[in-house]
């Protein structure tokens, strides 16, 4: 049973990495059965961990459950055209518990304690810090107020405001080529899994 | 046969290269799919010949393990599995090494996951790490896996003043009162670090604004090298330290290493991805390279544009 995965996983594998050669009828194939096979999953994980395992097994000790089965329902309005329009009431109790649930925890962390994270102090009495991280505080203060001024259009980018501006649109240039190699190395981490999976486990290589 | 094989891998790639090289600047095209090749060759010889790098770890990795490296035994750590198999290879290697860390540091270990997909890969630690590298550890004294919970930052919202309220029992249906671990907790304030793997939404961002800032709860984490760029502001103040990609699961391998006698044998993934990875960064900077050599010369010879 465990050669007949193997060889299934390769073969999975092999018809993926196929379309690089070009579109083929085996890449679809896979593509097919991996939808289909991601969506049969989470049907049948969110219908018993959801569905029965919430609503079914609390429904009669938690009224509160069938307003949310109810929300549920009508949601599913959608597929009738006639009567769509009721799956927006659903939708907008999502928004706006999901607005609410945020806006106190972004505020407070994403925005104040960033905020306080990005204005660390350079010297001072009792503050104690090594010259690479006054360096690195400095750097920090300096390139996000530079890349802010890159995103203010209501001013020329001219004389000292332009030169800001051009700093911070190197500040950014740099934070985008930082996300664009740990980009790459996820991306390889994949393939190594794959090569590793098809040279280790399939055909043995590997010791 | 590793050196031959460091040889001649260096040889192909870089006479592949040169090649290439040569084509662009006589202005012929290269077929994508040689580049394809190019990519395949530098991932599976260093897989094929072992080539592997040793690490150094950076501060942000540091930190992490020494934040776990510093906490008394008996310190609960909760562990998040937010991943799919698709970020496994990356992440999968970090789970395992720092339940390993916790476990022989003496920390009782609470493993669960916001992702469905996070289940089975928490199943694989425990099966093929705990299991058989920790015998002497007990379900529910030592770690306990409440398993799964769909609601995303719903249920981290709930955990944050009540963890039995969103997981009354554990993953087989224990009731986690009963459980020796449990005894002490009643919500994440009473954790001693959270640990959050993975790399999607919900993740270790959301772990940080509606469990680790509210609660004051310290926040480790271990990500796919995609997301870690954004996590970095979060360093040090409301991260303790970061593990991306698989370059992070390898500096926290050797780490693990170097200072703990009893791993010195133990399965490096993340170490034995690195040379792989490392020849691969290799050969596309070769390629940025090369694309700008041959688009300054196209440019010089076809005048301004």
């Amino acid at each position: 049973m465990e050669h007949f995965g193997l060889w299934v996983g390769a073969f999975l594998t092999l018809g993926i990495y196929s379309f690089l050669y070009r579109d083929n009828a085996w890449y679809k194939l896979c593509e097919a059965i991996f939808i289909g096979i991601s969506a049969g999953y989470w049907v049948v994980i969110l219908f018993w961990d959801n569905f029965y395992g919430k609503f079914w097994i609390g429904r009669e000790e938690e009224p509160m459950l069938w307003v949310g089965a109810a929300l549920g329902v009508l949601m599913l309005c959608r597929l009738v055209p006639r009567i769509g329009w009721i799956s927006r009431w659903p939708l907008a109790f999502i928004v706006g518990a999901t607005a609410g649930l945020w806006m106190m925890n972004y505020f407070s962390s994403n925005i104040m304690a960033q905020v306080q994270s990005t204005i660390m102090p350079l010297l001072g009495e009792g503050y104690s810090a090594s010259f690479g991280e006054i360096v690195g505080n400095f750097v920090i203060a300096v390139g996000t107020f530079a890349g802010l001024i890159y995103f203010y259009f209501s001013k020329e980018h001219k004389g000292a405001f332009g030169a800001t501006a051009r700093l911070g649109i190197w500040v950014i240039m740099i934070t985008f080529g930082a996300s664009f190699g740990y980009t790459v190395m996820s991306r390889m981490s994949l393939l190594i899994g794959r090569i590793d999976f098809l040279l280790g486990d399939w055909l043995g290589l590997i010791q | 046969m590793t050196n031959i094989g460091v040889i001649l891998t260096l040889i192909v790639i870089f006479g592949g290269l040169l090649w290439l090289l040569v084509r662009s600047i006589s202005g012929r095209e290269v077929d994508r799919r040689i580049i394809f090749l190019f990519i395949f060759v530098s991932v599976a010889a260093p897989i094929i010949f072992q080539i592997t790098f040793k690490e150094r770890a950076t501060p942000v990795v540091e930190a992490l393990f020494a934040n776990i490296d510093g906490l008394p035994a008996g310190s609960k750590v909760l562990i998040s599995f937010d991943f799919d198999p698709a970020m496994a290879p990356e992440v999968q290697p970090m789970a395992n090494a720092m339940s390993r860390h916790c476990l022989e540091k003496g920390h009782k270990i609470v493993f669960m996951s916001l992702w469905a997909t996070g289940q089975s890969l928490m199943t694989t630690t425990l099966s093929r790490v705990i299991l058989p590298e920790f015998p002497e550890k007990v379900n529910g004294v030592d770690y306990v896996n409440v398993g799964y919970k769909a609601g995303n930052e719903g249920v981290l919202n709930v955990i944050v003043s009540d963890f039995k309220k969103m997981f009354p029992t554990d993953v087989n249906g224990v009731p986690l009162d009963s459980t020796q671990l449990f005894r002490d907790i009643r919500s994440c304030a009473d954790l001693d670090l959270i640990i959050a793997l993975g790399g999607g939404r919900p993740g270790p961002k959301e772990w940080v604004l509606f469990v680790g800032d509210p609660a004051d709860v310290p926040v480790g984490v271990g990500v796919a090298a995609v997301v870690a760029p954004q996590l970095y502001p979060y360093f040090p103040q409301q991260i303790v330290g970061i593990l991306g990609g698989v370059k992070g699961a390898a500096e926290y391998e050797q780490l693990l290493i170097a200072t703990h006698d009893r791993f010195v044998d133990m399965e490096t993934p993340g170490i034995d991805m690195m040379g792989p990875q490392t020849l691969a960064h290799v050969v596309i900077m070769a390629f940025i390279v090369i694309g700008n050599i041959a688009f300054f010369r196209s440019r010089s010879k076809g005048g301004s544009k």
